[in-house]
């Protein structure tokens, strides 16, 4: 099985405004960036469970060619700096995308 | 010969860490006709706005705005700030304008002409508009904004596109301190002015607003150049360090966006998805093919913080196995001492159990498998300090006397590093993400104009 992990080069998120999450999965070159998106491993059903959200809650996903990359915004449950709320910049959402296996 | 002009930005929040001055020297050589940066973000959450205060110290501040003012007296050309001090707030833009003023004095520059803006928007104004039939429309999933979500408000500021940039450039300004503002506006601003395409402009000031963001590899705060011509925008790293890529540059576009190919702003939509990325040289990439859609009435995009109550966190550790296979027990455990104790006075009471799921909560796909030990975060929230310390005092503490059936450690289910819980910042919260209506795009935004130095 190969992971997200092995063929991206940045997997990051980080707020979108103070209401949203996004989160950018950039390839190191097309042929990688291509085999992902044909794989269609990325998409709202499986984004959406993987985080245990409800798929309303994802507002957008496009792949944008220029970047080589996989983009997806998740609306959060809380506005960032609620108390309670314990990632303030939406930095460190990730991780579970890391190890996604991409068939 | 093409006209062009050309734009350098040392720094994506000026303030929350300072420029670096080598790549910043590098982009002053390549002379600018306009040294801008922003200063603002609402990622540092609604606490800032909410109190009045900056995040970024005093001192990196200063470094910044002495660095870009005397680089851009000695060239003669703009300097121009939006979002002053992290927030924009009226205290913030009179923050800046001080330091300019003083900064001026200590160099003895010669008289200068400093335009600053506001952008904080009264409370009652805004009551009027939610009772008129063009309601405060809700962003990103918000309901309308009604006048309860108001009177929880502190503050609210405006986001400025780019009309008191413009004004305050018409009315001679040589340096600009702006209340709030969208970061592209302030880069677009003087490219617009000069009577480049908007929506060159718009995208000069998308890719500008971040510095060296749109760079690669990564380096925090080096200077990159932006220059606009009638067909094109070229974007060119300063540090020698960096370059501007293809990848770079379109991969900048998703940044904290929910959308690469859209940018809102106070006036219409900057539309990416047709651009076209070049590398022209060893630093540089050019970009055509960005549109801009101009909206008939403005919408100005509005952000409010209110307070929750004054907050106190405790830290609690946890090792026995079979308390961490059940801390949600241990947890309803103190909760209902909480609420046996408090009943209905208004407080919260938070926990984020690190080791299980405190970074992701909810969406934690590996909640299950804990670690051998557990930190857990108490925070209590109440609208005195008084009161939030008791409550957050009894939500730490009432674990240590949790008794679940099975355990064998009889004498204490939680351990403690501090006996004592810690004030924390008041607690604040987002209250609007909203847009509003206006006849005049500089009807929230108003000018002002003074002399510096004799």
């Amino acid at each position: 099985m190969t992971r997200l992990t092995d063929l991206a080069k940045t997997i990051r998120s980080k707020n979108a405004g103070t209401d949203k999450i996004t989160f950018d999965i950039i390839f190191t070159n097309r042929a990688n960036y291509e085999r992902v998106k044909e794989s269609n491993a990325i998409n709202r059903a499986s984004m959406a469970a993987l985080y245990k959200i409800d798929e309303k809650r994802i507002t957008d996903l496009v792949c944008f060619d220029p970047a080589f990359a996989i983009k997806f915004t998740i609306l959060r449950e809380r506005p960032s700096g609620s108390a309670g709320d314990a990632d303030i910049f939406g930095a460190q959402q990730y991780a579970p995308l890391l190890s996604l296996d991409i068939p | 010969m093409t006209r062009s002009m050309k734009v350098i930005c040392p720094n994506g929040h000026l303030g929350f860490a300072p420029s670096k001055p080598e790549s910043f020297a590098i982009g002053v050589a390549a002379g600018p006709d306009i040294i801008a940066a922003d200063s603002g973000s609402d990622d540092v959450g609604p606490g800032p706005l909410g109190s009045d205060t900056s995040t970024s110290p005093l001192a990196w501040q200063t470094h910044d705005l002495e660095m870009m003012l005397l680089a851009a007296r000695k060239a003669g050309v703009p300097m121009i700030i939006g979002s002053a001090g992290d927030t924009g707030t009226n205290s913030r833009v009179d923050l800046y304008v001080r330091i300019i003023r003083e900064l001026a004095a200590k160099h003895g520059l010669a008289p200068f002409k400093l335009g600053y803006f506001y952008s904080e928007v009264d409370k009652e104004w805004l009551r009027g508009k939610i009772r008129s039939d063009d309601p405060v429309t809700g962003l990103d999933a918000r309901e309308n904004l009604t006048e309860s979500e108001l009177d929880a408000t502190d503050r609210i500021v405006a986001m400025a596109g780019v009309h008191p940039f413009i004004k305050l450039l018409d009315m001679g300004a040589d340096v600009i301190i702006g209340g709030r503002s969208s970061d592209c506006a302030i880069f677009a601003a003087p490219a617009i002015r000069a009577g480049y395409p908007e929506a060159l402009s718009y995208y000069l000031g998308k890719v500008l607003e971040c510095a060296s963001f749109c760079a690669e590899p990564y380096g925090g705060k080096e200077t990159v150049m932006g220059e606009i011509t009638d067909a094109d925008v070229s974007v060119t790293a300063m540090s020698p360090a960096q370059r501007c890529t293809v990848a770079s540059v379109a991969g900048h576009a998703m940044y904290e966006r929910s959308n690469p190919f859209y940018e809102y702003v106070a006036g219409g939509c900057l539309d990416m998805s047709q651009c076209h990325y070049e590398e022209t040289g060893p630093q540089t990439t050019r970009v055509t093919g960005p549109t801009f859609a101009p909206v008939e009435r403005v919408r100005v995009k509005l952000e409010g913080a209110g307070k929750v109550g004054e907050r106190y966190v405790g830290i609690v550790g946890v090792r026995d196995p079979y308390t961490i296979a059940h801390i949600d027990n241990v947890i309803d455990w103190a909760k209902q001492q909480a609420r046996e104790r408090f009943g209905n006075e208004p407080y919260e009471l938070h926990y984020t159990v690190y080791g299980r799921d405190g970074v992701m909560g909810a969406m934690e796909p590996e909640r299950a498998s804990t670690g051998h030990e557990l930190a857990v975060l108490v925070q209590g929230v109440a609208p005195t300090a008084e009161l939030a310390e008791e409550v957050c005092m009894t939500g730490s503490r009432q674990m240590f006397y949790a008794r679940l059936p099975e355990v064998k450690g009889t004498a204490g289910s939680v351990a403690f590093a501090l006996d004592e819980v810690l004030r924390a910042s008041p607690a604040y919260r987002w209250t609007l993400n909203h847009t509003v209506a206006v006849d005049d795009p500089l009807e929230l935004f108003p000018c002002h104009l003074v002399t510096i130095g004799h």
